[in-house]
């Protein structure tokens, strides 16, 4: 007989109450489900990031790179730290930083030859294969949520790579595999797009369509992470991004963030 | 005068080498050489581009002086003056050409043009301008292909060609051809001020970044070429400028080295604008680039380079030893060098400030 997540935490935790609120990632999912039974332009996807909870294992960030393939030098969701006081009073804040999937996304205005733009669903995307590499969007983003991929691989400068000069380094095999972002399988090859584009977190769009959270949501192991529909009442993000206790970074630029932080 | 000119040869010949090894570099490696780091996405090739092309709008303003405004003075350093505009033009978009991530794809910056952006602008701007100097350029020199076309030898043959068959040098046909150089020269003023004024919109417009989201930063970017560009026109003239060592060609050395002086001048004065504004209001972003600049770990570019070798020394240089032609012209290469820090200053400082705390750190 199968056990349910409720009967598994009443075996573990000898008290708990009958009726123990489900794992938000399954609440998530559920949301997640009915979310993509709508048209594109009826979900407003948001994110909400409880910095409470955040114990900065960078777990996300790693799932991110893993799942987007990303090679150095690429970062969508960074978690920024910062140490407050002296020693020996310290303590640290972390603040997982996705990128904000603004209303406004001064991004998408400087970009010279329209290769990003704001999909009905919310996620700024970019056309890998129309952009330019001229890098204006990086400089326009005031969250550096945007990254340059100049083809660098892992194993580059340690020994046993050919030096710089004498051609490209060498390449693992798992830095090969192709990256699934915006549903199209991107094979890492030398000078084939993303290498030489402008690179941004889209909410794992390729995982949404298969009706699966963002790698950073599933994986983030404080349950930090919420990730849904904020034009569904009755999704759990709706709910939370309602709390009085809510916040958006930078919301002097006007830039309309769809990332929520909680604290 | 012989040996400065050999010198400036060797000086080219090792530039060429080394940018050689630098195209073979950017071809071979793509950017894996360059290393920005994650945040500091534009450096040298950025800084060159907007240097060169200030440089370019700066020369030609002055050439404007001659066709547009009829400034007597200037009147035999008009052709250097476009040459040196086309020259500058043709590198400063050679360098930004390169530090695209795939410039195999810069067709699209012309047939793909987002007009909402500053960027998607220059493209057409540059555009316009390229072809308004090129034709500026054979309106100006075409008494010169005609008679050159006489020579028996390769530049004979090239220049013949270069007329495009229009050989007629007649009093009638030279009016004419100046008639075209006032109407070209006249358009090419508010061209001049748009595409460079634009470069400095295209960072000016950036609300992310306080350092660049200044009114200011338009204006300083076109004092800046002026100046730059002023500067190194006095320097070229001093070498390459007709009847070397006739009075005329002392006068027009000095004269030049004037203007060039007082538009340095000017831009100190905007440069202190922009700092003291910036300093005394505490906008803690901007207040970091500019502490990045004048006391950071490269603060010796600011004070040392351009502060020392491009205002101090030049402004001395200028005064103590205004009647020789030789020291105002080695003032013009200083400033004229020197300046390209300034570009980087803008560049670099206003990327190099952390949008967020904590993001240095971040991987």
């Amino acid at each position: 007989m199968p056990v349910t997540t409720q009967e598994l935490v009443q075996f573990i935790v000898a008290d708990a109450p009958v009726g123990t609120p489900e794992d938000p990632l399954v609440r998530m999912q559920e949301d997640l489900k009915r979310a993509i039974k709508k048209p594109e332009n009826q979900r407003h996807w948001v994110m909400a990031l409880d910095l409470r909870k955040c114990v900065g294992c960078s777990a996300c960030t790693i799932a991110c790179i893993v799942e987007n393939k990303l090679p150095p030098g690429v970062a969508y969701r960074p978690v920024l730290e910062e140490e407050i006081g002296t020693y020996p009073n310290v303590t640290r804040r972390f603040v997982p930083r996705p990128c904000m999937q603004c209303d406004n996304p001064p991004c998408v205005n400087v970009c010279p030859v329209n290769a990003t733009y704001k999909r009905p669903d919310g996620i700024v995307a970019i056309n890998y294969e129309d952009c330019i590499g001229c890098r204006y969007c990086l400089t326009a983003c005031p969250y550096s949520a945007r990254t340059f991929d100049s083809g660098r691989h892992y194993l580059d400068g340690t020994p046993g790579t050919p030096a710089a000069i004498t051609g490209r380094p060498k390449v693992e095999s798992y830095e090969k595999l192709p990256a699934y972002e915006y549903g199209i399988a991107w094979e890492r090859k030398a000078g084939a797009s993303p290498e030489g584009n402008a690179r941004k977190c889209q909410f794992c769009t390729h995982r949404l369509n298969a009706g699966m959270l963002p790698a950073c949501t599933t994986t983030c192991i404080g349950r930090a992470t919420y990730f849904g529909d904020a034009s569904d009442h009755d999704s759990l993000v709706a709910g939370l991004i309602a709390s009085p206790n809510v916040m958006r970074l930078k919301e002097e630029m006007g830039t309309e963030p769809k990332v929520y932080y909680l604290v | 005068m012989k040996k400065l000119e050999q010198l400036l040869w060797l000086i080219a010949i090792v530039g060429f080498v080394a940018g050689a090894y630098g195209l073979y570099d950017r071809f071979a490696n793509g950017h894996l050489n360059v290393s920005y780091g994650s945040y500091i996405p534009w450096g040298l090739w950025i800084g060159a581009y907007i240097y060169l092309v200030g440089v370019s709008a700066g020369a030609f303003l002055i050439s404007a002086l001659v066709y547009a405004f009829g400034v007597k003075r200037l009147e035999k350093i008009g052709k250097l003056a476009l040459f040196t505009a086309v020259v500058s033009l043709a590198i400063a978009m050679f360098s930004v050409f390169l530090d695209l991530g795939r410039p195999e794809r810069a067709w699209r910056l012309m047939f793909a043009t987002n007009f909402g952006s500053m960027m998607g602008w220059m493209i057409w701007l540059y555009a316009a301008y390229f072809v308004l100097l090129v034709t500026e350029l054979w309106f100006a020199l075409r008494g010169d292909f005609v008679a050159w076309s006489n020579r028996k030898d390769f530049a004979g043959k090239l220049t013949g060609f270069l007329t495009f068959g229009q050989k007629d040098v007649s009093a009638n046909a030279l009016a004419r051809d100046k008639k075209f150089l006032r109407v070209l020269g006249t358009i090419g003023v508010p061209l001049a001020i748009a595409f460079h004024g634009g470069v400095g919109a295209l960072f000016g417009v950036v609300g992310a970044r306080p350092y660049w989201n200044s009114g200011l930063t338009p204006i300083m970017f076109l004092v800046g070429a002026l100046c730059s560009g002023g500067a190194l026109l006095t320097f070229v003239t001093f070498v390459f400028g007709p009847n070397h060592g006739s009075s005329e060609h002392k006068e027009t050395v000095l004269f030049l080295g004037k203007i060039a002086l007082g538009l340095l001048m000017f831009d100190v004065m905007l440069e202190w604008a922009e700092y003291s504004i910036g300093l005394y209001s505490a906008i803690p972003a901007d207040v970091a680039s500019m502490k990045l600049v004048l006391f950071g770990p490269y603060a010796w570019v600011f004070w040392g380079v351009h502060i020392g070798l491009g205002v101090v020394v030049p402004i001395l240089l200028m005064f103590w030893q205004a009647k020789s032609p030789f020291w105002v012209a080695m003032a013009g290469l200083l400033i004229a060098v020197t300046f390209f820090t300034v570009r980087l200053n803008i560049v670099i400082p206003g990327l190099a400030v952390p949008e967020m705390q904590g993001l240095g750190e971040a991987k």
